[in-house]
């Protein structure tokens, strides 16, 4: 197969429409024929994604690349950045606001489920620079 | 027997506020919290919540579950059910807590 490039912008704040990158790739994923089991990986993990933009970052960009075995999908902001990173990939820790709460996110599930779903899982941030986020799932895994 | 979403209503008292693709329900999954949903939903599960946002909808719609039943009475907002009308995602109603609806399913799918 070739490789198919996408690339999705996502706003800030608008939690309406983070949500949209993940599904558009989903439905695109299910028409060429990849494993359920990938199809979910991928859209738990890039949902979260969207999300972790909308929330913290003042929105951002995601490039993904679909090839032959695998799928990967990077996430990059110029937000405020990632203080400590492994403390923000502890369940349970998070930052987001109390208005974002009340739409049931906030439970600190993000980053940890990002890297759940993902076969490969990198993350790179710079505090007052913004973060960067590489996720692979493999079709077959 | 198998439960399906179109059986939901007359098997367990609840009501359709919005009627998706049928589907098949393999499992529940009960909880308000939407990454926790995301990441612990299983493929096919009917979801008992009170979260009757449009972020719901996504959470059901990526996760892969049979339908969202809201309990206690939450309500589904309207942004909510036109993006799941749009994506034929299952929604029913109930004025039953979480528990006691998610139990009035679970004793259903036990006997069967």
């Amino acid at each position: 197969m070739e490789e198919i490039k996408l690339h999705y912008d996502v706003p800030g704040d608008d939690f309406t429409r983070a949500g949209e990158a993940s599904a558009d790739l989903k439905s695109r994923l299910k028409k060429l024929g990849i494993p359920s089991a990938a199809v979910r990986k991928v859209s738990i993990a890039l949902y979260e994604g969207e999300i972790n933009l909308a929330i913290h970052a003042g929105g951002g960009a995601i490039d993904v690349v679909i090839g032959g075995e695998s799928l990967t999908m990077i996430l990059s902001d110029h937000g405020p950045g990632i203080k400590d990173i492994s403390l923000a990939m502890s369940e349970g820790f998070s930052t987001a606001p109390d208005e974002v709460r009340s739409l049931g996110f906030g439970a600190g599930m993000g980053l940890p489920n990002m890297k759940k779903y993902s076969d490969d899982f990198d993350i790179e941030s710079q505090v007052g620079v913004g973060t960067n986020v590489t996720m692979k799932v493999y079709f077959d895994a | 027997m198998t439960i399906k979403t179109t059986q939901l209503a007359e098997l367990c008292g609840f009501t359709q506020a919005v009627e998706g693709d049928e589907r098949e329900i393999t499992g529940i999954f009960t909880g308000d919290l939407l990454s926790w949903a995301m990441g612990r939903a299983k493929e096919g599960d009917a979801w008992f919540t009170v979260m009757g946002n449009v972020n719901s909808v996504a959470v059901s719609t990526l996760a892969d579950c049979a339908c969202i039943i809201l309990c206690h009475s939450a309500v589904l907002d309207d942004t909510a059910k036109q993006r799941a009308e749009q994506q034929g995602v299952n929604i029913f109603t109930t004025d039953m807590p979480e528990f006691e609806a998610s139990y009035a399913l679970a004793s259903k799918i036990k006997k069967e």
